[in-house]
């Protein structure tokens, strides 16, 4: 027991815990003992002895989890221990619930605590549907209600949507590019422990007096800097959230730009990569903006600052040009990653390099760049000054350029290939095709600025975030799992299931958000309770849609925890694909490589006979490799 | 490599987008119009509709046909033909889309000009909000001061000014088209030419708290001399504070603060 105590874990954890929220808690009584204030504060937004404990305790409980103590003891000078990847692996199911440095194991941390986050988000979500089916007051209270879709919307964002792809590229992307594991396996490590602790913050905001935040997840000051202790709860969670954010893209970064195997120029990477170093920089550059919004939040309610208090100087259309700042680029941040999966799985799946792969890849780097100059087109009726408005809405409407090359170019990625259809992950990415279509036109004309004056704050909003978010980024996400689902487990799901879940998803989705577009072009505003009985059928019919997809997701849940446990393997490379996570056994060993692959050519080159990707280590490497001849036709006839 | 039947695919995606765009102009997507601002932007939306209707046409025509054509055989293990690109049709299908955009963001920026011009014969009317509900102001008729209730003249051009006591509120009648937000600290403007008689409803439409959703007040637009009429029958005038400068919105603060003794109530000395 007292080893277990001194050990990095659990026991340690919960110690650490106890004694962070400990000295929070003391530190602001006995400050305030000293200054001869009351010991406890609690106007709404205040309650000092419960925010900073709320701070305090998660790091107490990461530094007896373990997540700094190589860190400490290099820095104190003391033997560190031996750093010979002990942590590497997972070997029985407890390995999950530790401090693992493994990029593997850290990827299925990630996909699993996002899926149960992704669960509860869901959940939030029906609550709100059932609200919803008929207007009036159904189940819970209109402030009950603020705080369910300001909490739904929170967790599907920043502890789904941006860390499951976190996830999925931590798990897939070291492979790819041929490297053993991240550059920092010890911040991966603390990246994903932050996020756990990000995902508990903010759902404890519902046991807090007032109840959860229900200012929107967009926090608009001053409802925001004037709502109930809840709101403190979000300012602190997103500081979490986005720490273990940009501390993955950081590590993304260096990964890609320095570990990459021996011949892997940029035009030899694969899609994925290129989707996954271009979030990664809107990641560094955009969330801390995020943080800092929510800092200035924070200061205004806890120290009584003035950064967004109009009654002393304050400027209110201020948090939203800060806010906006990240959280245009955030929308970006959920979908690029998408982006590279379907590039990989059209073309593994269609037999055809993919197309324009070049131009491909550029467009990802104009959309990061244009994706910084259109923050405003959020604000088109927040009393902004209006000269800003057309300069954005142009902007705005070019980013469906590069857009419409990526989707024109999967398009043509088909064309002349062998489409197979029996992978749900290709039958998710066909689908995302058609529904991200519709979510990019109606974002088309959410720029224009005259329409958007109409529309703004109504369900077409919502309708068109879900067909962006739900039809794009969630059908990726579910493409990718299905895509790579023999190569973390080993084994096979079961593709009949897949395809229950895959058909229940896309009707689920359009019935659930289409019907959406047409009643709030008709006048019915977003984040309302009760609503005009007119649209009552429409809302009907959109919750009992939304039960299905809801219901439906319960197949997919199944299918992937049977099939983990039981399924039949799988093999090394079931989708006969060319990049190098799959010239590796399913799962990879424990380094990944025993030697460091060499790349050779494009990875994408089906259809030229013995074009190769990579050469793995050990291999008895032929005479000659025939690099292939990059075939560009002059006309598609 | 077979030759694309070019002809018919454009034939097919043409047929689809028209049938689509048929139907879809089948209906008043933005509901009932009742402003001179109606015009234009309905017009806006027909537009971009078709525009999208034949976007989308192509989108699916050329998905259905490839998967139609080049699904494989059961056992077919053969890969797709070793395509990497076509520069022509790469620079076809970027240039074009930018055209699209920026001829669309042209007629978007024309449409704005044309329903923010202002009239010379305007008349100002100040719309006063708070959590959760609105009141409103006349000021060329006295300051005369109504609740719940706004009357404004047809066919005359409205210079709304919007304000907030509290929270960001948001002004807007969906038959009108025009919606602003009304931001405490800073007067922000609405243009509206209503232009036809009738009874509306102003919806709130920014998230202010608990009561948002029913944030509502009853809108009649009425002849001039019915309306002359209203605004004379209106007996109180605006009460003072509404409209807060930000001088006097220090003075109302400090006052605060004296009678509850510092910030937090405590009873410390600020000194």
């Amino acid at each position: 027991m007292a080893m277990a105590i001194r050990q990095p874990g659990w026991y340690r954890g919960a110690i650490g815990f106890v004694l962070g929220a400990a000295f929070g808690f003391g530190l602001v009584i006995a400050l305030r003992a000293i200054s001869g204030l009351d010991l406890f504060q609690t106007e709404q937004t205040g309650y000092p002895h419960v925010i900073v404990p709320l701070i305090t305790a998660p790091f107490g409980f990461l530094f007896g989890f373990g997540a700094f103590d190589y860190w400490f003891r290099w820095a104190a000078g003391k033997p560190t221990i031996p750093d010979d990847h002990s942590g590497h692996g997972a070997f029985r199911w407890q390995d999950y619930f530790k401090f693992n440095t493994d990029h593997k194991v850290i990827g299925i941390q990630y996909v699993v605590t996002t899926m149960f986050f992704f669960l509860i988000g869901g959940l939030l979500a029906l609550l709100i549907r059932a609200e919803l089916a008929q207007p009036g007051e159904q189940i819970v209270a209109a402030n009950t209600y603020n705080g369910l879709f300001s909490t739904h919307a929170v967790v599907m964002i920043f502890l789904f949507i941006i860390p499951i792809f976190a996830g999925l590229a931590n798990y897939v992307l070291p492979l790819m590019i041929g490297a053993p594991d991240m550059a920092f396996p010890r911040l991966n490590a603390l990246s994903f422990w932050l996020l756990p602790i990000a995902g508990i913050i903010f759902l404890a905001s519902f046991l807090a007096p007032g109840g959860s935040f229900d200012a929107g997840w967009t926090g608009y000051a001053p409802l925001s800097t004037g709502a109930p202790l809840g709101q403190s709860f979000f300012n602190i969670g997103v500081q979490f959230a986005g720490a273990s954010s940009i501390a993955t893209a950081l590590n993304f970064l260096v990964t890609i730009i320095t570990m990459r195997a021996p011949g892997m120029n940029p035009w030899r990477m694969p899609l994925l990569v290129w989707a996954n170093l271009s979030t990664s920089l809107l990641v560094v550059g955009a969330t801390p903006f995020v943080a800092g919004a929510q800092f200035m939040v924070f200061f205004d309610r806890a120290l009584g600052m003035n950064f967004f208090q109009f009654l002393e100087g304050g400027d209110v259309i201020s948090y939203q040009h800060i806010f906006w700042f990240y959280s245009h680029p955030a929308v970006y941040i959920m979908m690029l990653p998408g982006f590279g999966i379907i590039s990989e799985i059209i073309s593994t799946h269609a037999r055809k390099p993919v197309f324009g792969y070049r131009l491909m890849a550029l467009a990802l780097i104009g959309i990061v760049v244009l994706s910084y100059s259109v923050w405003a087109h959020h604000m088109f009726v927040a009393g902004m000054f209006s000269w800003l408005r057309v300069p954005m809405m142009i902007t705005t409407m070019l980013i469906a350029v590069p857009t419409g090359i990526k989707i024109f170019s999967w398009l043509g990625t088909l064309f002349y290939g062998k489409i197979h259809l029996y992978s749900t992950a290709m039958l998710f990415s066909l689908a995302f095709l058609v529904t991200f279509v519709v979510g990019g036109i109606s974002g088309v004309m959410l720029g224009m600025v005259p329409l958007d004056i109409h529309v703004s704050d109504t369900y077409f909003i919502v309708a068109h975030l879900h067909f962006v978010l739900f039809g794009g980024s969630v059908f990726t996400i579910f493409a990718g799992i299905y895509h790579w689902f023999p190569k973390m487990t080993g084994r096979m799901y079961d593709e009949r299931l897949g395809r229950i879940h895959f058909w229940g998803t896309l009707v689920g989705t359009w019935f659930t958000f289409l019907p959406m577009h047409w009643i709030g072009m008709d006048g019915m505003p977003r984040r309302v309770a009760d609503y005009a009985s007119v649209y009552g059928d429409w809302n009907l019919l959109i919750s009992v849609s939304a039960f299905i997809l809801g219901a439906v997701q319960l197949v997919f849940l199944y299918n992937m925890i049977v099939s983990w446990r039981f399924g039949p393997k799988a093999g090394d490379n079931p989708w006969r694909a060319h990049s190098i996570e799959w010239q590796v056994s399913s799962p990879p060993p424990v380094f990944n490589f025993d030697e460091i692959p060499r790349v050779v050519g494009g990875p994408y080159e089906y259809g030229t006979p013995g074009a190769r990707h990579a050469i793995m280590g050990g291999e008895i490497v032929p005479e000659e490799v025939p690099e292939p001849e990059p075939t560009t036709v002059t006309s598609p006839s | 490599m077979t030759r694309l039947p070019i002809l018919k695919l454009t034939l097919a995606s043409l047929a689809f987008g028209a049938v689509q765009s048929v139907v879809l102009l089948q209906f008043d997507w933005f509901g009932g119009a009742a402003a001179s601002a109606a015009g234009p932007i309905d017009l806006l939306l027909d537009v971009t509709i078709v525009v999208s209707s034949f976007i989308f046409a192509i989108c699916c025509v050329a998905l259905g046909y490839a998967l139609i054509k080049w699904r494989v055989k059961p056992g077919d293990e053969s890969d797709g033909l070793p395509i990497h690109g076509n520069t022509r049709l790469e620079v076809i299908w970027t240039v074009i889309p930018v055209i699209i955009v920026v001829a669309l963001a042209g007629y978007s920026w024309a449409v704005l000009d044309d329903i923010e011009s202002k009239d010379a014969d305007r008349i100002t009317v100040n719309v006063y909000s708070q959590q959760f509900a609105w009141t409103f102001g006349y000021p060329e008729s006295g300051n005369k001061w109504s609740e719940g209730e706004l009357h404004v003249p047809v066919d005359r051009q409205i210079d709304f000014k919007l304000h907030a006591q509290d929270v960001i509120h948001s002004f807007w009648v969906p038959e009108w088209r025009i919606k602003k937000d009304n931001v405490p600290g800073i007067t922000t403007d609405a243009l509206v030419t209503p232009d036809k008689v009738g009874t509306y409803q102003l919806i709130c439409t920014e998230l202010c708290g608990a009561g948002h959703a029913t944030m509502r007040a009853k809108v009649v637009v009425e002849p001039q001399a019915d309306y002359d009429k209203w605004v004379a029958g209106l007996e109180q005038e605006v009460p003072g504070g509404l409209l807060l400068t930000a001088d006097q919105a220090l003075e109302i603060e400090q006052q605060l603060q004296e009678k509850e003794g510092g910030i937090e109530g405590s009873g410390v000395d600020e000194t």
